[in-house]
């Protein structure tokens, strides 16, 4: 396919103020034209894809909600008992509880970590790379066999972290990490979680940081900003909308925890580490009540969409 | 040198190496335990791991392969075409289209999974790998596409236009002239697709029924969850290595490319 008129800057909108002799409207309309088709043809895979199984799912599990739609067989309207019965569910009302308590914690913990790893190895020097690469390496191990991984090491069979305490003293006896105590399960998590995104948090993190020009450190230098002034007003500030994406995909990915809790304290103990994720997926395939898992994810939905928008609003106003 | 100077090189260096001990020894650790036995140092553990009632199996091994390349080609497909059109071309629905691509990182995984699971029943691909990996493919679209369309709209104008007047047709430019000119960027996607593919857990978790289909990771998840009694942990941090492995040493060979892409492409906008 050939254009007559190679456009300069990709556009179908009129250029205003011709200089040069241009071709007849008609061929350059044409042109135009046949140029966005082709580009309609090749966004074409990425809208099968997004409508298909993005949008039709949205809107599936909208109308799911509204029924009682067993795993197997023909579901039955049933509104609102989906909506509800989540008030009843004693399960969910801890389980929100507690994810929102461990997004708090770990959202903070995570970020302070991220950020400081990333100003260590802000500047060049002599092993920074090796740095980089110590703190990058755990993003390689998938998730899941990241808590296989806390699960042995944790343990207290094969597990050295157990010995470790007992031989300086700060232990005796039996300790069980991950099932011990609802406090001793939810610190194993987050000692995972920190280990295992700490690293890929500190990358998003480096790049804002290197975004900021020099010169700007110089001008605080010469007005006499100590470090922590410099760091407070001019690094942060300029590092906004960095922090505001690490902040969101923090905070979204841990209201979504599933993996964590799911493998290394299965819940336990007493469902005390049962996130929202957890409840859903238990309503859907050991409740087979595919319609109730339906409305809890339609309700958490909600608060994420509620969440991005405050977000996005907060964002826009202060860049 | 000054004397503070000194000392924050110091602290530098000593804090440093803490945290390089900190995050490396977990990895470290996994594989020394994998190959402790109860005498000395062997592959006993790696020999139960594939042999054990509930262990992983070769087809596993195939099926995780399958889901990773399919994933992969599909991701960088899409991705590749999607970018070009986004990043050089106007459209009627093209902004809705991009914005609706990033709403998927938006809607999170797990609540759209339960209706994905019916959907892939109505339409035949319940329990398959071929169903797994479009959904894998879709939840990659958000980053992939955003990576691409900048890796496009980095390159030169004169480039494209010079390859049209020496009588390339869309096509051909497309994968003779630009496709070398985003390479930093496609590699960078496809490592993602594969990482994220090799090692997903929830949405086969939910896809996936028969232990038959099952990928590697849900095999030795499945070694975990599915013990009632004692957890054979020697075991599941053999499991862990062999999973690791390939997925190091990728990462190894291709942090550079990877860092790069991520630092020039996938965070301007």
């Amino acid at each position: 396919m050939s254009t007559l008129t190679p456009p300069r800057s990709g556009t179908a909108r009129p250029l205003p103020a011709p200089e040069a002799p241009r071709p007849p409207r008609r061929f350059r309309r044409g042109a135009a034209r046949s140029r966005a088709l082709l580009g309609a043809l090749y966004a074409t895979p990425t809208a099968v894809m997004v409508g298909l199984f993005f949008l039709v799912p949205l809107l599936l599990v909208g109308w799911m909600s509204l029924h009682k739609w067993p795993l197997l067989g023909a579901p039955t309207m049933n509104v609102p008992d989906n909506y509800t019965r989540i008030a009843d569910n004693e399960l969910v009302a801890s389980a929100v509880w507690f994810t929102v308590k461990y997004t708090v914690l770990m959202t903070v913990l995570l970020f302070v970590v991220a950020f400081g790893l990333a100003l260590l190895v802000q500047q060049r020097r002599r092993g920074v790379g090796f740095l980089r690469t110590a703190f990058l390496l755990p993003m390689a191990v998938g998730f899941a066999s990241a808590s296989l991984l806390f699960l042995g090491l944790l343990s207290d069979e094969i597990g050295p972290i157990s010995d470790l305490l007992r031989k300086i003293g700060l232990i005796d006896g039996y300790v069980s990490w991950t099932s011990g105590s609802s406090e001793s399960a939810l610190g194993s998590a987050m000692v995972l979680v920190l280990w295992r995104f700490a690293g890929f948090n500190m990358l998003i993190l480096l790049t804002g940081l290197q975004a900021i020009p020099l010169e700007v450190y110089e001008a605080a230098r010469i007005d006499g900003a100590s470090r922590w002034q410099t760091f407070r007003r001019v690094t942060i500030p300029l590092m906004r909308p960095t922090i505001a994406l690490v902040l969101t995909m923090m905070i979204t990915g841990s209201l979504l925890a599933f993996d964590q809790f799911w493998i290394l304290t299965r819940g336990g103990p007493d469902n005390s580490t049962t996130s929202l994720v957890m409840v859903i997926y238990r309503e859907a395939f050991i409740r087979l009540d595919l319609g109730s898992a339906a409305g809890i994810s339609v309700a958490l939905l909600a608060v994420l969409v509620v969440f991005n928008v405050i977000q996005l609003g907060v964002l826009r106003r202060r860049s | 040198m000054t004397r503070s100077s000194l000392t924050s090189r110091w602290g530098y260096y000593v804090t440093g190496t803490a945290l390089a001990i900190l995050f490396l020894s977990p990895l470290l650790w996994s594989g020394w335990a994998s190959l402790r036995t109860g005498t000395g140092f062997g592959l006993e553990n790696y020999d139960r791991l594939f042999t054990s009632d509930n262990g992983i199996r070769v087809h596993h091994i195939v099926n995780s392969i399958t889901v990773s390349a399919l994933t992969v080609a599909g991701t960088l497909l899409v991705a590749t075409l999607g970018g070009y059109a986004f990043g050089r071309f106007r459209f009627p629905g093209r902004d809705l289209l991009f914005l609706l691509t990033l709403a998927i990182l938006m809607v999170p995984y797990a609540t759209i999974l339960i209706a994905l699971y019916v959907l892939l029943g109505w339409i035949g691909l319940e329990d398959s790998l071929i169903g797994l990996s479009l959904v894998l493919i879709m939840f990659q679209l958000p980053f992939s596409i955003f990576m691409m369309r900048n890796s496009f709209e980095a390159v030169p104008r004169e480039l494209e236009e010079s390859a049209q007047v020496d009588g390339c047709n869309s096509v051909s430019t497309l994968i003779r002239i630009m496709l070398p000119a985003v390479k930093p960027g496609l590699i960078t996607v496809g490592l993602f697709a594969f990482l994220t593919s090799w090692s997903e857990f929830f949405a086969p978790l939910i896809l996936l029924n028969s232990t038959d289909r099952f990928t590697t990771t849900l095999a030795v998840v499945n070694m975990r969850t599915a013990s009632h009694g004692s957890i054979d942990y020697a075991a599941l941090e053999a499991g862990v290595v062999f999973m690791a492995v390939p997925c190091l040493l990728l990462f190894a060979f291709m942090q550079r490319s990877y860092v790069r892409g991520f630092t020039s492409g996938a965070l301007k906008g």
